[in-house]
């Protein structure tokens, strides 16, 4: 990895809460989340309504109203992102940080074609010229691996197939080459093989470009693979951290929970077993 | 009896077509996986059998009744559809409670209030849960939603697309868990898109794999405990999911 050459990490979050309103008064879904994070990658698991998504956005000061973040230090390299003006902040959305929302085709502009989208991410970032934009934009989408991009460009967000617009997303978030990318379950509508691929792709840039990457996913197998290190996620707050390699060695229950909640290629089991849910809260 | 029949279906959108000469049968009662490369038409034939692709070619029939190219309002008690994208699936502006309680509303069936409940209980879904508006809960409650509605009529046949992708591993245990018993219990037929062999190894009986707009092979699940597939394609999906550490235990 690319982290021992860094001095302050890429990325410095302490003490996060999200809270929203309930009929009860507010709650808090994320509590007290801490981290840094180097030029490495960070995976983040547990199971739904757990607090992923929200962390994600909260980095990017995205959390959308009645919802409320606060944190004692939001840090991007060496940047307060809580005292930035919300035009700075917008500034450095897409351009240094990315992220892949966990609904692709809602994040995608309805009425606008693929190909223009993916142009417009790649416009903010770098002038080019109009045929170097194209051949970035065609270029970009052969590396998420979509077979036929020349008739891709030209679809509409609904024309496109779940896994396609799952790369498209991704396509659109790596084109400006950000410094940290969030992505949130950015490939789970792909098979194994096309995923390994376009996460190898965002891994080169892990390695080559020394981009961050926090990657959120319910695939346990997945983060083991392509991460470094792991926070596990429970009720919005992290209940275990260990580094990949170890996390089929995980002691936590609730891992263990969700470790034999997965599904094998050779199942013989009638039924799955399940995690206790009696002591959970949220909103 | 054959609750799903498909006979040389061929599906284009515009001048493109996307599924060239689908053929399969799926008996009543039978759990039937689609699986196959991101692209090569799964949910378009989905969509084509529940009336939402209404360019194709071919033979449809769904419990022994031929299928026309639109949308069936009777059809829906029997035959129900779970969709890919659980965001684009739920009205943004319509809660939980509504979602659940108008397709029983439609088909004047009563006994709403605890039918409602019953079906969160039964998708692990809290009862706080029931007033809220999609953009007020995460991507794995919305698709718990998006399921619970789709049950809510008891239909006989399940056209379930990617219904547990979006989920974390133990939510997705819950709903197979579910799926499975409904199935055993009421003789549901499931049609189940899913990227995801092991999910096909514990929730069906046997698979068709597309790749390109065609199907290149129909194989028992039990395959997938062995290998023993014949298309190169599916032998290469085979290996590349073989990855999964599980398998060693
Ligand atoms: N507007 C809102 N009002 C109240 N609660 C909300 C609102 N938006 C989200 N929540 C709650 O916040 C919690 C955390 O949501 P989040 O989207 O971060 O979950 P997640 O871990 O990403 O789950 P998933 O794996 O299902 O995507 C959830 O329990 C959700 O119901
Ligand atoms: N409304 C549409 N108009 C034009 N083309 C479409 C439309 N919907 C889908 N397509 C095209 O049809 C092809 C098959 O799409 P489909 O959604 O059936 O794929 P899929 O097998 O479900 O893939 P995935 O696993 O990625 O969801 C794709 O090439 C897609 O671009
Ligand atoms: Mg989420
Ligand atoms: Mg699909």
């Amino acid at each position: 990895m690319t982290s021992e050459k860094t001095q302050a990490p890429l990325l410095d979050l302490q003490n996060l809460r999200v809270s929203f309103p309930t009929p009860k008064g507010r709650v808090d879904v994320v509590k007290g989340l801490s981290f840094t994070l180097g030029r490495e990658r960070l995976g983040i698991v547990g199971e739904s309504g757990s607090g992923k998504s929200m962390t994600g956005r909260a980095i990017l000061r995205l959390i959308r109203r009645p919802g409320v973040q606060q944190a004692d230090r939001i840090l991007f390299d060496g940047i307060d992102l809580q005292s930035l003006s919300e035009r700075k902040m917008r500034d450095l959305r897409g351009a240094r940080i990315s992220m892949i929302m966990q609904d692709p085709k809602f994040s995608l502009n309805p009425v606008m074609t693929i190909g223009d989208q993916i142009a417009e991410a790649l416009k903010t970032h770098e002038r080019l010229a109009r045929s170097a934009v194209k051949s970035r934009v065609l270029e970009m989408l052969h590396a998420v691996r979509i077979n036929d991009p020349e008739r891709v460009v030209t679809l509409y967000p609904h024309e496109v197939s779940g896994g396609m617009g799952q790369r498209i997303m991704i396509a659109m978030m790596l084109i400006p080459r950000p410094d940290l990318l969030i992505a949130d379950e950015p490939t789970s509508a792909l098979d194994v093989s096309v995923q390994a691929q376009v996460l190898d792709l965002i891994d080169e840039l892990v390695r080559e470009k020394g981009m961050g990457l926090i990657l959120i996913s319910h695939d346990l197998n997945l983060v083991a693979r392509y991460c470094d290190r792991i926070l596990v996620m429970h009720a919005g707050q992290v209940v275990e951290s260990c580094a990949a390699a170890d996390l089929h060695k995980a002691t936590h229950p609730y891992t263990r929970g969700l470790l034999a909640a997965v599904p094998r290629m050779e199942e013989t089991r009638d039924e799955l077993p399940v995690l206790d849910r009696s002591t959970w809260s949220g909103t | 009896m054959i609750a799903i029949s498909l006979k040389n279906l061929d599906v284009s959108y515009g001048t493109t077509k996307v599924v060239e000469g689908a053929n399969f049968d799926v008996a009543e009662g039978e759990s039937f996986a689609l699986v196959g490369e991101s692209g090569s038409g799964k949910s378009t034939i989905l969509k084509a059998i529940a009336g939402l692709a209404p360019d194709w070619t071919g033979e449809i029939s769904v419990l022994g009744e031929r299928r026309g190219h639109g949308v069936d309002h009777a059809f829906a008690t029997r035959c129900q559809m779970v969709f890919q994208d659980p965001y684009g699936s739920l009205h943004p502006r319509k809660s939980v409670d509504q979602v659940l309680s108008e397709p029983l509303k439609i088909h004047g069936l009563g006994n709403r209030d605890q039918r409602v409940e019953e079906m969160l209980a039964a998708v692990g879904l809290d009862r706080r849960f029931r007033y809220r508006y999609p953009h007020q809960l995460s991507g794995g409650q919305r698709q718990r939603v998006a399921i619970a509605r789709a049950l809510m009529l008891e239909p006989k046949v399940m056209l379930l697309d990617e219904p547990t992708s979006a989920l974390d591993v133990s939510v997705q245990a819950e709903i197979l868990n579910l799926l499975k018993k409904l199935r055993r219990e009421q003789g549901l037929t499931y049609l189940m898109v899913t990227h995801n062999l092991p999910v096909v190894s514990f929730m069906c009986d046997r698979m068709a794999v597309m790749n390109k707009g065609r199907i290149v092979e129909i194989a028992p699940a039990s395959a997938l405990h062995d290998g023993s597939f014949s298309d190169p394609y599916t032998q290469s999906l085979y290996a590349a999911s073989g990855g999964n550490p599980d398998r060693k235990d």
